[in-house]
């Protein structure tokens, strides 16, 4: 136990995520040492990012006005919509530069056991804004999970009834990996994904 | 370290870090087990899909203090992978895979609990019934094996043949006129009828009854269940009773029977089918026997008002 401030600040850091007693005693004693400009810095950041940003009202991904970039950006094609669990989930579709459409975050998937139900999700908040916008697909882009499987599921079956094609991100085998390491559940799903080829 | 074989049943998970997860399983030998699956929210984890919940897997872990760690998993039955695929059997199976996770201690052998439950996924997986009735059937076994049975034709209270036409939760099931005590249910004669056939395995009956007679039965075993789990199980509330579609016809072939390195084949789908009186420790009957009839005889205790 060290005294006063500096127990409060080890307290604080081990209560973020991943951040165990050891680790939090390290950052705190790394924060002791570094120039006071950069903890300056760090702390000036703290405090706008949680009075700045804040969730995009169209698509709930984060942002730092009313809409985000993605919803604000006129480049972006209207008919596709993106739908996945979290914000950090269009970080990651992003990064692979094959989509142009919009997205919209549910903030998790349907999971009974945590008493998660489809009303803890965004998922009025998705069917009210299919019903404004001229979107010809939805890519459910969950992860693949029991849970994100789940509720991928229950998304098509509500909105097969509006008239939407609704498509599921393909899973298959990753890249750069060898067949016979593959698990029989992915291996079966790429089975079911196969794809003619042209050339 | 000691290593250990066992094939379990995936009943939750936790995230553990970047790439961990803890995962909370029900053994057949070594009963309700918690391990850690190092790297498997990674894509390329080898055997991450084979630990979501719903899976029946043959695993191997070494021992820890306080948590075991997984070395290796093979998947005997994609039961979640499945059940997935259709959401009212999905809610089904998370309120069967909470009770399991409730109704069960660690370290302690429940193989007539890890056989319900088998038996119970792989009828939700191949949509052999209704899934609210499957998942009804469930609840009832499992508490009935757990030392809760409850009676559905005589009194629970003094054991007056029945039919009787009151129900009462604490008493443990139907009660007579003279033990019928203020705040019973009066459920119609049908109820009675489609409870013990649950209660049985009995599926023609089920099959035969009808959808209010359906919906009254389904109340009386979620009270039931969870006034004697004496907690709330979260799953229930979020129950789809829409009706599953049929399964693709190249999926009906795809059974898979539960034959492992070191246990008889058990076909899950007939484990489902009838219960067994047998306890953890007592010899294993054979798995169509499993399902056939519950015993009111329990590891707990004797069943409440008998």
């Amino acid at each position: 136990m060290y005294e006063g401030v500096v127990q409060d600040l080890i307290d604080e850091l081990g209560r973020l995520p991943g951040v165990g007693p050891k680790s939090a005693q390290r950052i705190a004693f790394h924060l002791l040492q570094a120039d006071p400009a950069d903890v300056r810095r760090l702390t000036e950041v703290l405090t706008v990012v949680r009075e700045k940003v804040r969730f995009c009202e169209t698509c709930f991904n984060v942002a730092e006005a009313q809409q985000c970039r993605i919803c604000l950006d006129p480049r972006r094609d209207v008919r596709l919509l993106c739908v996945v669990e979290e914000p950090k989930d269009i970080v990651a579709m992003e990064r692979t530069r094959e989509f142009h459409g919009r997205y919209h975050v549910l903030g998790g998937a349907i999971s009974p056991i945590d008493g998660i139900g489809p009303d803890d999700l965004k998922i009025t908040e998705l069917v009210r804004r299919l019903g404004a916008e001229p979107v010809d697909e939805v890519i459910l882009a969950t992860n693949p999970n029991l849970n994100g499987e789940a509720t991928a599921t229950y998304l098509s079956r509500l909105l097969r009834s509006m008239g939407i094609t609704v498509s599921r991100l393909a899973s298959g085998l990753p890249v750069g990996g060898d067949l016979e390491y593959a698990d029989e559940v992915t291996l079966g799903r790429a089975f079911e994904g196969r794809r003619v080829v042209d050339a | 370290m000691a290593t250990y074989r066992d094939v379990a049943i995936v009943l939750r998970t936790h995230k553990l870090g970047e790439t961990d997860r803890i995962v909370t399983m029900l053994t057949r030998g070594r009963g309700k087990a918690r391990a850690v699956a190092k790297g498997v929210r990674r894509t390329k984890s080898r055997f991450g899909s084979r630990l979501e919940p719903g899976m029946l897997v043959d695993l191997q872990c070494y021992e820890g203090r306080s948590l075991d760690t997984v070395t290796q998993a093979e998947m005997i039955a994609p039961y979640g992978d499945r059940i997935s695929r259709d959401y009212s059997a999905y809610t089904c199976a998370a309120a069967m895979l909470e009770t399991a996770d409730r109704i069960s201690e660690e370290h302690e052998p429940v193989v007539q609990q890890f056989n319900l439950l088998a038996g119970g996924l792989s009828a939700l997986a191949h949509r052999e019934h209704d899934s609210g009735m499957i998942l009804d059937s469930y609840l009832l076994r499992a508490v009935a094996i757990a030392g809760w049975a409850p009676s559905f034709t005589d009194c629970a209270g003094c054991g007056a043949h029945g039919p009787h036409r009151a129900f009462n939760l604490a008493s443990g099931g139907a009660v007579c006129s003279a033990c019928r005590t203020p705040g019973s249910a009066a459920p119609r004669p049908e109820t009675f009828v489609l409870l013990a056939g649950l209660l049985t395995g009995d599926w023609p009956v089920v099959e035969a009854s009808e959808e209010p007679v359906r919906r009254e039965a389904d109340g009386l075993v979620a009270a039931y269940v969870q006034w004697h789990l004496e907690r709330g199980v979260r799953s229930l509330r979020l129950i789809d009773h829409t009706p599953s579609t049929p399964l693709p016809p190249h999926e009906v072939f795809a059974r898979t029977s539960l034959g492992t390195s070191r246990g008889p084949r058990l076909p899950p789908h007939e484990v489902f089918a009838r219960t067994s009186a047998g306890t953890s420790r007592g010899p294993r009957l054979p798995p169509h026997e499993v399902f056939a009839r519950t015993s009111l005889g329990t590891s707990r205790g004797p069943r409440l008002g008998a």
